[in-house]
């Protein structure tokens, strides 16, 4: 097997020097019942060029953003990634090392993540950021337990208008435990209304830009969350959003999560992604995650290490802030690079292609006859109700080569006929042109 | 001169934000082909004018910025990388090749099931076997690390005892676990109950029976324990829980020196996580992402997290997510799907001799090391050792050299130290797993170095204190970088 | 064994705090002991003035970079004082832990608490039996 390096002799000596006369014989612990005597049910070993033939076979009947004209995101966004990224994190030294817990050897990875947690501080107005979570949705439910744990309340209150895939991801986390959620209701231009929040509201949780696309007023939602002394904790599930939107620290939020593949890592149906999470520095021991210091060595030269560790389940077992151990390292190097290519011009410039893209998108729509049910401002993403059930408009679309957005009905039935319609950079005017069309109907 | 790290040819290299210069951009834009907006008369107060924290470099800058700080790791591609526990076994490249087909890595998790038939079918095939090599009955592919799965299996056996009404308020966890399990409990609302291993290293069904009562929803358990060691008495163990109406969760770190060989399933685990950047070889990625699938016996199926797939009478697949009594969603999406495409990869690789070959030689490994090492090195526990072993310091009481001083100077001899002060019930512990990837002359040259380190400890003792020697950084100030933490770099210093 | 200074003059308590009293104030600190195995002292948090605490009652932590000690109220009374002095330099605790090292001072109503605390002499066995 081209993986393992032993030959035969090797086995011999090696088995002769444990003083065994076989390797099954390594295997005597476990009792003899309970042996396997015989082979696995899996299918026989390939060859590295079947493998491929046989992966090439699979990934070729899934539709991808490669190879058509796309409009769907709801958390998940296409975006061109410079090849720099992949060319850097494919470096082994990257991709096939662990957790930094030997900073001397270390010190590559350990200085990325720093430059991470400063730029995400940069970015959402905020002091200190952790080395990522797993994704925006479990970000969020750690952001949420993060705020029982410092506000000691036990109401949550969570803006009708939060992704429902994150909204279900908060319920599984916090089943078990004694807290209430209250859900905020939506006022008619999309955005959440800061009603229903007492002296017992732990946080207030929105996302920004809104499920549905909208811009919230944060300063606003921050500024009931606080009369009532809980907190505001903003999810981002577009991160791109966060170079051109006021950053949600500077409004007031004292919790900022959400997930971060909009840097540059793939979409890959779903995974892996890259939560984040930033916060006060007061709040410093409660955030959950690895966080990366500043420190010197022993011949005083600049360093950086894992610190605050006393916070993590290797130290404090069942009273830690979080069980997570593994995180999303590599796709923090690729949002990290992505950022560092970009810079401040390049981001700035990036936000701004997609808010225009998505301005000429609805701006064409209106003009085919349709309605964009929210007045409140967008960046990237909106909804727009259709003449038709959603699904027949999507399916048309498809056989164009157009993938047209996110059917709402499954997750928003109050709206109708609507798709949440997604623009970003990649979108040309032309296949903008061709999505009013093939959405405006057979009538238009 | 010491083993093989040398002098290379290295660079210092600042952070991004002190390269930066003002005008310097790394990426163009295509051309815009439609108006442009002004975000602030569209958005007024709702935008933002500044991005403090972002750097102003050219793509160049970024290049040799980032390859510089690469070269400051070790990595499995360079060496042995023996972290116990962590099974830093080699990525074989095909699986980074297949996971980045854009049929994969460009897909979205909305698109419908009838346009993704390729991934669904993949996600089918992966659960089946790891359910096979497993002895599970169905596998959730949801969970993105191990730790997330065992929170998703704790839920599970939490919801299982709610729907019978049973409240159970107690969880059982060895005093050997990794933290993650009694904190995985935690967060599940249960107290956690440590359960002392007995004096061979491994857990005794009388002390579980002793902790065992009707108030116990399960027990959690590493098999192999994070000594190596296997849990002998552990279908008996699983039947002094069961019996009080329990269930065993099976934390699967250590499932690589079981594969082939033996199945949790059969032991009388009732759900269990798969660590696939372990077992399966998908890069850990400087940390992470990994992903935890989850297997669970029929009798838990009903409560797997959704959605799950199913292969529907004509062959096709589907989403299925009506479980009666799913415990719900753990992530945003499907997981940590890139992950699953690799370890699918590895395992169409080795096929059923190739999984239980490497089982087989990650074991031979580890025995062999530590024949090598013993003598040098205090063996706290008799019991025969599966893919790692854990070794002592305390044949060095008296030179001043610690477990600490001997991973630091085993960086000296080009090697990334073993897993250190872990487990926790051990003194001085230095966790070994070498996995099956190395040849026998790489493991000879490691035990070299760990008998010369030893050797050393004796001579000149302050050499070792001091290590490492030979790293672009010494010992690193961990206590300065707590007392007064810099998490984030600012203009003018902190 | 490593040597610890145990005064003559104050309480113990197993988790290795020591008491001080005068009047109705009791002094509560870390021993010495417990500086020496929790290693450089990098935080710890304290109660805010003004709380009741219970014997036996967490109160607070002392944390080094990879430990971390809960304390536990060694007598029932009233917060009274804080060394706030810790938050800046919580190596005052490794310095001196009996003298500017102190954590906190209590007002308690019932002094004869103390009594149930452990002798010096009794919490040198302590020290030593878990060496």
């Amino acid at each position: 097997m081209r993986y393992l390096p032993h030959t035969d002799a090797d086995i011999r000596e090696m088995l002769a020097r444990v003083g065994q006369p076989d390797l099954g014989a390594l295997f005597e612990s476990i009792p003899a019942q309970f042996r396997l005597t015989r082979a696995l049910d899996v299918p026989a070993a390939a060859s590295e060029y079947e493998i491929l033939a046989e992966f090439e076979a699979l990934a070729a009947q899934n539709e991808h953003a490669g190879a058509r004209a796309w409009f769907l995101g709801a958390g998940v966004h296409h975006h061109f990634v410079p090849s720099a990224v992949d060319a850097l994190i494919s470096r082994a030294e990257f991709y096939t090392s662990y957790t930094p817990y030997q900073p001397e050897i270390s010190q590559g990875t350990l200085q990325a993540i720093f430059e991470w947690q400063t730029m995400l501080c940069g970015l959402t107005g905020q002091e200190v950021s952790n080395a990522s979570l797993y994704d925006g949705a479990s970000a969020t439910a750690e952001a949420v337990l993060m705020a029982l744990r410092v506000s000691k309340r036990r109401k949550v209150a969570v803006s009708s208008a939060l992704h429902p895939h994150y909204r279900g991801v908060l319920e599984t986390y916090l089943a078990a435990l004694d807290f209430e959620l209250i859900t905020l209701r939506r006022g008619s231009d999309g955005r959440t209304l800061p009603s229903a929040i007492d002296r017992e509201t732990a946080c207030v949780l929105v996302q920004q830009p809104n499920f549905l696309g909208c811009i919230e007023d944060l300063r606003a939602l921050a500024h009931a969350a606080h009369a009532q002394g809980a907190l505001l904790v903003t999810a981002v599930a577009e991160a791109i959003s966060l170079a051109l939107l006021a950053a949600p620290g500077d409004c007031g939020a004292d919790i900022v999560c959400g997930e971060a593949q909009s840097f540059g890592v793939p979409m890959a149906f779903g995974g892996p992604h890259l939560g984040f999470l930033t916060a006060r520095m007061a709040h410093v021991r409660q955030v959950p995650g690895r966080l990366v210091g500043e420190t010197l060595d022993a011949d005083g030269q600049r360093g950086y290490v894992l610190t605050l560790s006393t916070r993590e389940q290797h130290i404090r077992r069942e009273r830690a802030t979080s069980n997570i151990c593994t995180n999303q390292g590599l796709c923090l190097m690729m949002a990290t690079i992505f950022l560092a290519l970009h810079g401040k011009t390049g981001m700035r410039q990036l936000a701004e292609r997609n808010l225009a893209k998505a301005e000429y998108a609805k701006a064409r729509l209106r003009a085919a006859g349709l309605t964009l049910p929210f007045a409140a401002p967008s960046f990237n993403e909106f909804v727009v109700q259709l003449r038709e059930p959603a699904d027949r408009a999507l399916a048309r679309a498809r056989a164009q080569g157009i993938v047209a957005g996110l059917d709402l009905a499954k997750f928003v039935p109050e709206l109708g006929d609507a798709l949440l319609v997604c623009v970003t950079e990649t979108a040309s005017r032309a296949s903008i042109d061709r999505l009013a069309t093939v959405l405006a109907g057979a009538g238009a | 001169m010491t083993g093989n790290a040398t002098r290379g040819f290295s660079y210092e290299e600042d952070l991004l934000f002190e390269r930066s210069r003002p005008g310097r951009c790394g990426v163009e834009l295509p051309r815009n082909d439609v108006p442009e907006v002004d975000p602030r008369a569209l958005l007024g107060a709702l935008s933002r004018d500044e991005l403090p924290g972002l750097p102003e470099l050219s793509e160049v800058e970024v290049v040799r910025h980032f390859t510089r700080l690469s070269t400051w790791n070790a990595a499995v591609d360079l060496g042995l990388y023996p972290l116990g526990s962590c099974t830093m076994k080699y990525n074989p490249k095909i699986n980074e090749k297949v996971a980045r087909l854009p049929g994969f890595a460009h897909a979205h998790p909305f698109s419908p099931a009838s346009e993704t038939q390729g991934l669904l079918a993949l996600f089918f095939e992966l659960e089946r076997c790891l359910a096979e090599i497993s002895g599970m009955d169905r596998v959730t592919l949801q969970p993105a690390a191990g730790a997330q799965g065992e929170l998703a299996g704790i839920m599970m056996i939490r919801a299982y005892h709610a729907q019978r009404g049973d409240k159970r308020t107690k969880v059982l966890v060895p005093d050997s676990a990794h933290g993650t399990n009694p904190a995985s409990a935690a967060l599940n609302g249960y107290e956690i109950v440590s359960v002392a291993s007995g004096s061979d290293g491994i857990l005794h069904p009388k002390a579980v029976a002793e902790a065992m009562s009707d108030d116990v929803a399960g027990l959690m358990i590493t098999n192999p324990n994070t000594l190596g060691i296997f849990e002998t008495h552990l279908a008996e163990i699983c039947d002094v829980v069961h019996a009080k109406g329990g269930l065993v969760y099976g934390d699967g770190a250590n499932l690589n020196a079981l594969v082939g060989v033996a199945r949790p399933g059969d032991l009388g685990i009732d759900v269990m996580h798969f660590n696939l950047h372990k077992t399966f070889s998908t890069p850990h990625g400087g940390g992470g992402p990994g992903a935890g699938p989850v297997g669970v016996k029929a009798s838990l199926a009903a409560y797997l997290p959704t959605p799950v797939v199913e292969r529907a009478a004509d062959g096709t697949y589907q989403w299925n997510d009506a479980l009666p009594h799913s415990i719900g969603r753990l992530h945003g999406n499907h997981g940590n799907v890139g992950m699953l495409v690799r370890a699918h990869a590895y395992i169409r690789a080795l096929g059923p001799d190739g999984l239980k070959r490497a089982t087989q030689l990650a074991v031979l490994n580890a025995n062999y090391l530590l024949a090598r090492i013993r003598g040098a090195y205090h063996v706290p526990y008799a019991n025969p050792v599966l893919h790692e072993c854990v070794v002592t310091d305390r044949m060095l009481a008296g030179t001043g050299v610690s477990t600490l001083d001997v991973a630091k100077r085993l960086i000296d001899h080009g090697y990334h130290p073993p897993t250190v002060y872990f487990p926790l019930i051990v003194n001085g512990a230095l966790m070994i797993e070498p996995t099956e990837s190395e040849s026998k002359e790489g493991l000879d040259r490691f035990a070299d170095a760990l008998l010369a380190i030893a050797e050393e400890a004796h001579t000149d003792p302050e050499t070792v204190r001091s290590a490492p020697h030979h790293t672009r950084r010494r010992r690193l100030d961990e206590t300065r970088a707590a007392r007064k933490p810099v998490l984030r770099w600012q203009p003018g210093g902190a | 064994m490593v040597k610890t200074e145990i005064p003559d003059d104050l309480f113990y308590t197993r988790e290795d705090e020591w008491a001080r009293l005068e009047r109705n104030r009791v002094t509560i600190g870390i021993t010495d002991y417990a500086q020496q195995q929790l290693g450089d002292i990098v935080f710890v948090e304290l109660p805010e003035v003004g709380r009741v605490l219970d014997r036996g009652e967490p109160f607070g932590v002392v944390e080094s970079v990879k430990a971390v000690a809960d304390l536990f109220a060694p007598v029932t009374g009233e917060v009274v004082e804080v060394n706030s002095a810790l938050a800046d330099t919580p190596d005052g605790v490794n310095e001196d832990c009996y003298g500017d090292g102190w954590l906190l001072v209590v007002q308690v109503n019932d002094a004869s608490e103390l009594e149930q605390m452990l002798s010096p002499a009794d919490y040198a066995q302590h020290v030593k039996d878990r060496e």
